[in-house]
């Protein structure tokens, strides 16, 4: 995603090449309907020039072209008063506040079982294999149970999709900090022993320093899936309203434009999630004295 | 004896000192009332050093004696819920006393490296068990081990049905698939310097977008049956995979290529006897992940629509149904069958890269 000079010119080709793909999927994948609507309405001999620009404003095509998809998405966010239910951005924000109040969850309990395991051979054996393993277990397959389960003992909205972006956001965390916090070498830990340091000042000027590139690097990962854990939380809770929202409703009424738009805005998310995370990153740094 | 070990011994001494009490005033089962006394009894250690198995004995004479309590009352009287805590603490400072004994070398770490998780695992489902059936939870929140168990035994020709449809045909198949076009993608793109420049930081990308919301899409074009499903698997092992190869491809070092080069190697030779081996640890932990996001992509598609089989299908349905005993009982499934999945892939990776540092120090 780097914007280096080296990669630019390259990644616009191929995105172009991309858009271009798109367009000629949409021709191709909508032509026979659309003949279908010609037949039906009579029209015998329709120019291709014609033909074409109608397969790119179905309403309900089977793949929506790229322009019609950035139309809904803009009058969806910027038309659209806010705080309606048919406002993209109304939705949007459901899900990143599901998405962060998740992650800042996960974060911590991945620092705090991390800092635990560093510090005690026993939580370290018992520990490590059952976190490695509870990832193996499609976790997302859990998701609508939690959402029904809370909401029978009265807890709905956002707490659930929070657990559920926290279980998957916690794991990076976990195995990145355990990393982190053990990069220190024997020699530092030695020279922290002859300055007399307290458990505490050994983790607080030493380990904990030491683990910043690795907790930054785990907390990308980490909000990335967690918004992949918000998105499916709302599918199980249509009432609520999110992305993942919409792509069910859209789902069920052929939507597709919807559909893409949602897609689409998700993508956009995890993008400015990504980006931020790695500002903040760099801002750390800075501060940290370290060299960009 | 370090302070973590001096306050659990201290603390699941006096615990079982309370247990035995207040057992005594509501008449508990007599195992109960044994294991209190030998627990109270464990506090002579301080004058007699007591060999780590004991606690360790005590912990499973707890569990058992709480189990057999169960039954016993309507309510569980507080001298359960203490006992409860004294059973845990005696199997903490078991695997305490038994870690630290590992790491001085007065016991094997191969043999009794594996019981410290195993014992965990199990004290997690001991606890699971008796907390729910104790404390009387809903079923609808969460129902105990035992129920999933008899409800898993129970409906096994439906779960068999489900792991075919979700996991033999979306998940093998799309797995297959995406893995391999990555796969040959990433070789074609290694050829030309541009793709790679191009194409990589699209893919990089591409992997921490939410791909899984192209389910929806994916039935609408491929139907309700499988084949939709394995091409949301396709979708979302692709591009981990296309990532992962190119970035093993560039493994190699420069002298390593020159001395193939030296020997006059072609492409394809220096392909297969080098790079390709060299990028097997980066398209194992591919291989890896992908094998997760398989399973996930496949259950979650299922959401969308499907026939009336599947783990996905049968999830959302049960779940609104309120059958939480054969939702578990399906995720129990679909936890073995990832597991065994990853546990599979990570037994051919120590086959295949024997040579690799990480293998050959004994862990994968």
């Amino acid at each position: 995603m780097s914007l280096r000079t080296g990669n630019t010119i390259p990644v616009l080709i191929v995105l172009a090449a991309i858009l271009l793909f798109w367009y000629v999927m949409a021709v191709w994948m909508n032509a026979p309907w659309q003949q279908t609507l010609n037949q039906r309405a009579g029209l015998t001999d329709v120019p291709v020039g014609e033909f074409v620009s109608q397969t790119w404003s179905q309403a309900k095509p089977l793949l929506p072209a790229p322009h019609q998809v950035a139309a809904e998405v803009w009058t969806g966010t910027v038309e659209t008063d806010i705080t309606s239910r048919r406002s993209l951005a109304y939705h949007a924000w459901i899900t990143l506040s599901a998405t962060l109040y998740g992650f800042a969850l996960g974060t911590l309990l991945g620092i705090a079982l991390a800092v635990v395991i560093v510090h005690n051979d026993a939580s370290d054996r018992s520990l490590m294999p059952w976190i490695i393993a509870s990832q193996t277990v499609p976790i997302l397959a859990i998701a609508p149970m939690v959402v029904v389960g809370l909401a029978a003992v009265g807890i709905t909205g956002l707490v659930p999709k929070a657990l559920i972006s926290m279980y998957l956001s916690f794991f990076p965390v976990v195995v990145g900090m355990v990393k982190g916090l053990r990069t220190p070498e024997q020699i530092q830990l030695a020279l922290m022993r002859t300055y007399n340091a307290s458990r505490w000042q050994v983790f607080s000027k030493l380990r904990w320093p030491a683990a910043m590139p690795f907790l930054f690097a785990s907390m990308k990962v980490g909000i990335a899936i967690s918004l992949i854990g918000a998105v499916v939380g709302e599918l199980s809770n249509n009432a609520g309203g999110g992305l993942g929202v919409r792509l069910l409703t859209g789902s069920y009424n052929g939507q597709t434009i919807q559909i893409w738009a949602a897609l689409l805005l998700a993508a956009a998310l995890a993008a400015v999630l990504v980006i931020a995370v790695g500002a903040i990153e760099r801002m750390v740094n800075l501060r940290m004295g370290a060299r960009a | 004896m370090s302070r973590l070990q001096l306050i659990l011994a201290v603390a699941a001494g006096i615990a079982s000192l309370v247990v035995g009490v207040l057992g005594l005033m509501v008449g508990a089962p007599l195992i109960l009332l044994v294991f209190a006394i030998l627990g109270a009894l464990s506090l002579a250690r301080f004058a007699v050093p007591l060999p780590f198995w004991l606690d360790g004995g005590l912990a499973v004479l707890g569990t058992v004696a709480l189990l057999q309590t169960l039954p016993v009352y309507e309510m569980q009287p507080p001298a359960f819920w203490c006992g409860m805590v004294a059973a845990w603490l005696f199997a903490w400072l078991f695997v305490e006393r038994l870690s630290k004994a590992i790491r001085d070398g007065a016991v094997s770490e191969r043999v009794f490296g594996l019981l410290i998780p195993v014992i965990f695992g199990l004290a997690l489902l001991v606890f699971w068990e008796l907390t729910t059936r104790g404390a009387r939870v809903p079923m609808v929140l969460l129902p105990s081990p035992s129920q999933i168990w008899t409800r898993l035994l129970a409906s096994l020709p439906t779960l068999w049905a489900d792991f075919q449809q979700t996991f033999l045909k979306s998940v093998i198949a799309g797995y297959l698939i995406g893995c391999g076009a990555g796969f040959v993608v990433a070789i074609l793109v290694d050829r030309s310097p541009f793709l790679k420049r191009g194409l990589l930081p699209i893919g990089n990308f591409v992997s921490a977008l939410p791909i899984i919301g192209i389910a929806p899409i994916m039935v609408m074009w491929f139907g309700f049956d499988w084949p939709s499903k394995a091409a949301v698997v396709v979708c979302m092992t692709f591009f981990p995979m296309l990532v992962n190869t190119v970035a093993g491809l560039n493994a190699a070092s420069a002298m390593e290529r020159d001395l193939m080069h030296t020997y006059a190697a072609s492409y394809w030779e220096t392909l297969w006897k080098l790079r390709l081996p060299a990028a097997a640890p980066f398209i194992f932990n591919a291989l890896k992940i992908n094998s997760t996001l398989a399973l996930i992509g496949a259950i979650v598609a299922e959401f969308f629509g499907t026939p009336i089989v599947g783990m996905g299908f049968r999830i959302s349905t049960e779940v609104g149904k309120l059958n939480i005993d054969l939702v578990w009982a399906e995720i129990a499934m679909a936890a073995v069958a990832g597991s065994a999945f990853y546990g599979v892939i990570a037994l051919i990776e120590r086959a295949v890269t024997f040579w690799h540092p990480s293998v050959r120090g004994g862990r994968a």
